[in-house]
């Protein structure tokens, strides 16, 4: 039709690529994640061989999860929504496409380098330099096409799902950059420019942030676009999310030291951390009360409706782990946790329950539309991915309590005579259980994984590839 | 009030993080404040009029803030100021207990001295062998044993590649209650240079030799020839006889004992390696980890392993 011709469109290849990609690399970080697990109940299945063990595998894993699966949903739903609220195409399906390829090239290099032994061995930022810079490239491309695309907007208004998706695409910017700063050695060896405490500060007002702003910030933007579409229900308040966005991205900037109670670290930034984790709480959970009113008068649509029990099922995952979080920030919280499994599972009731949930929910919104079809393949194999995911989510987070807890209470035991009641090995052999049960957990997320996989492609199989319009008429 | 202030910051960096974290705290809470009101009215389900904007088909209430959530709001807001009124936070203000991390565990530390320094002085005062017979006390040894010593020495005691075996017989600097003691106190630091100098010949003359030595099989003309440069290069430390030197830790190299041997290595290799590259090793004192009261009672329980079975 000519007239379709003459009509701006949408770019959706961009993000029909990176949303493929989310799926790809969900199933490679989550299957290295259960050989992680599989390897702490039988390590003889590091091969006896330095690229598969498990230090090495480890950084992969979390780069792979983190970076790869969740970054990829990240750039696709930001790539999707921005457009969508903003009725406008992006800002240049150039540079774009350079941020997808440019993405994907940094990952590579994660999955050739990080094995080989190559590591900073800074914990969420183990690449090395001249994969940082072409990251730190990737992601200048990224804050211009998404900035641009928002400058450019047919709207008067910016929807709330873009201040986040804007906070976390600057933050992790400037912490990337700030983070990895280093001298070079050699072509793949550089030397930190901070030393000893500020190192180890830097290190994690990083590693906090980016649980604060790519896991949560990034995450809670896909929610208020995503949540509303699919229960098709107005945001319950937008006072609210005035109030949590703004407290959100202040506070955050202060937990880092939380994750250095008992060190080096000076007193006094000790505490800051701590109250600061605190003070967050509250504006945590203003995501996930906006989130789960939103679904007032639309509660009946969860027992038909699958994608939306990811989303609703993200927000309680979500609402949990923020709790935990600050609780665990406490100073004698953290006596007893620091170290232990329990850190894994807090982690983890955030990475699968929160940012895993909500990106598949998204994503089983997102597929169908870019690819020109009303609704998945299957909707009854959303349901088993569902459950799965959310046993699979239960098993890992209760295995890693126990353990924590048992781990934290063996190692301050004392007999009478102040002797440690326990050796340091006792507790490992104690934690043997738990780490079956959380692999047992690892898998089913993993089917459930390959589940999604299958239904993607027959899906896309099926697709109807036509330029998404943008509306002619706009609404204001 | 000097004890309030501890001198870590400079006053303006002091000054600095009283700002912007009074600053920030202050930002948070006006932050909520300024929007706990709505001037609208709900409608017939009980939502506020919504903001008038749509994005993508996306409307917003305009909800007030739940009031429990902001009440919790405001009860972190107070709990971090009443924390950093008693805490050490703001900047180089110590705060009103006067707590510090160094101050805790000095004080635990503190504590438990007083409440396990009588348990251990009372072993204190008991002669290593006879320590060594009492159950009792074994039994508390045996539990400082395995929290310290065991992960070089292993939990059975029989060491390991580069640890020695506390278990058999042969003791690099002697087994006695003294020699058990002063290893433990003042730790251990074993020294065998390299001897690349001598070339590879003499290295393997020498290494048959000093499985001659152990009565193992060797090239007999090799071990002759290696005799020679034995008795100039070797015997000073390890003796002519090769019965080693527990004043100096020269161990013994007739009893077939190998510290050195890594696992799948054959004794020659071992030997040559050694005679190579030299050898470091380290046992460290244990009374500044453990304290002197411990030393006694882990050098009894070492003394207690040739006793049992």
């Amino acid at each position: 039709m000519s007239t379709a011709l003459e009509h701006p469109t949408y770019n959706y290849k961009v993000v029909r690529q990176f949303a493929i990609m989310t799926v790809v690399w969900g199933i490679v970080g989550m299957l290295l994640g259960v050989l992680l697990a599989a390897q702490l109940v039988w390590p003889e299945l590091n091969l006896g061989l330095p690229w598969t063990s498990f230090g090495r595998l480890r950084p992969l894993h979390t780069n792979a999860v983190i970076f790869a699966f969740g970054g990829s949903a990240l750039f696709a739903t930001s790539y999707y929504v921005v457009q969508r609220t903003c009725q406008t195409r992006l800002f240049s399906d150039k540079l774009s496409a350079f941020t997808f390829w440019g993405y994907q090239a940094v990952i590579l290099s994660a999955v050739i380098s990080l094995p080989l032994g190559y590591t900073t061995t800074k914990e969420y930022a183990e690449l090395e330099w001249p994969i940082n810079i072409l990251l730190a490239v990737v992601w200048i491309s990224y804050a211009i096409v998404f900035l641009m695309t928002i400058k450019q907007r047919k709207t008067s208004h910016i929807y709330v799902a873009n201040w986040f998706y804007a906070a976390f695409i600057l933050t992790i910017g400037v912490l990337h950059i700030v983070n990895n700063a280093a001298i070079p050695v050699t072509a793949m060896y550089s030397t930190s420019i901070y030393a000893g405490t500020i190192d180890a500060m830097v290190q994690w007002w990083y590693g906090h942030n980016a649980v604060g702003f790519f896991l949560t910030a990034g995450f809670l933007g896909m929610m208020y676009y995503f949540v509303p579409k699919q229960a098709e229900r107005p945001i319950y308040s937008y006072r609210l999310s005035i109030v949590h966005f703004w407290a959100l991205i202040m506070v955050y900037m202060w937990a880092g030291p939380h994750h250095l109670h008992y060190t080096a670290l000076p007193n006094w930034a000790q505490s800051l951390g701590m109250i600061m984790s605190i003070i967050l709480l509250a504006p945590s959970w203003g995501g996930m009360i906006n989130g789960m009113m939103t679904l007032s008068g639309a509660w009946h649509k969860l027992r038909t409706d699958p994608t939306l029990r990811f989303l609703v099922v993200a927000l309680s995952f979500y609402g949990m782990s923020t709790f935990e979080g600050p609780m665990m920030a406490v100073k004698t919280v953290n006596a007893l946790s620091h170290y232990t499994d329990w850190t894994i599972g807090h982690v983890h009731a955030g990475a699968l329950g929160w940012v895993a949930m909500i990106t598949i929910g998204s994503m089983y919104h997102l597929i169908p539309r870019l690819f020109g079809r009303t609704e998945m393949h299957s909707v009854s194999l959303i349901a088993v991915h569902f459950w799965l995911a959310t046993i699979g989510t239960v098993l890992y987070i209760a295995a890693m309590w126990v353990n924590g807890i048992l781990q934290g209470l063996m190692w301050r035991a004392i007999n009478a005579d102040g002797t440690l009641m326990y050796t340091f090995v006792e507790s490992v052999e104690a934690s043997g259980p738990g780490y079956i049960v959380r692999l047992i957990g690892g898998l089913c997320w993993v089917v459930g994984m390959l589940i999604m996989a299958y239904n993607v492609t027959m899906t896309v199989k099926r697709s109807d590839v036509a330029e998404a319009r943008q509306p002619l008429a706009q609404t204001a | 009030m000097n004890y309030l202030w501890n001198d870590s910051l400079s006053s303006f960096w002091s000054a600095w993080v009283i700002v912007i974290t009074l600053g920030s705290i202050g930002f948070a809470f006006w932050l909520l404040y300024a929007n706990r009101r709505t001037d609208k009215t709900p409608d017939a389900e009980g939502n506020v009029e919504t903001t008038g904007h749509a994005a993508d088909g996306i409307e917003e209430y305009d909800n007030p803030l739940p009031r429990w959530w902001f009440q919790l709001y405001v009860a972190t807001v107070v709990f971090a100021l009443g924390y950093l009124v008693l805490y050490p936070g703001l900047g180089n203000f110590a705060g009103v207990l006067g707590w510090t991390q160094e101050g805790q565990w000095e004080e635990e530390v503190a504590e438990a001295e007083e409440r396990f320094t009588p348990i251990f002085a009372q072993y204190e005062e008991i002669p290593v062998p006879d320590l060594a017979e009492d159950q009792e006390a074994m039994r508390v040894a045996e539990r400082i044993y395995l929290n310290n010593c065991a992960v070089c020495h292993g939990s059975n005691a029989r060491g390991g590649y580069g640890f020695p075996d506390l278990t058999d017989e042969d003791w690099l600097y002697g087994g006695e209650p003294e020699a058990l003691l002063a290893t433990l106190h003042q730790g251990r630091n074993g020294l065998m240079p390299s001897w690349q100098q001598l070339g590879e010949n003499n290295i393997e003359n020498l290494t048959q030799h000093v499985l001659a030595l152990s009565d193992l099989e060797h090239e007999a003309e090799r071990a002759e020839q290696g005799a020679a440069v034995y008795a100039s290069v070797c015997a000073a430390c390890h003796m002519p006889d090769g019965t080693g030197n527990q004043a100096l830790g020269a161990p013994n190299l007739t009893n077939d004992t190998w510290l050195y041997q890594a696992p799948g290595q054959s004794v020659a290799d071992s030997v040559r390696q050694t005679l190579r590259n030299g050898r470091n090793g380290h046992m460290p004192a244990q009374a500044a980890y453990i304290g002197e009261e411990r030393v006694h009672l882990v050098a009894a329980y070492v003394y207690s392993l040739r006793l049992q079975d």
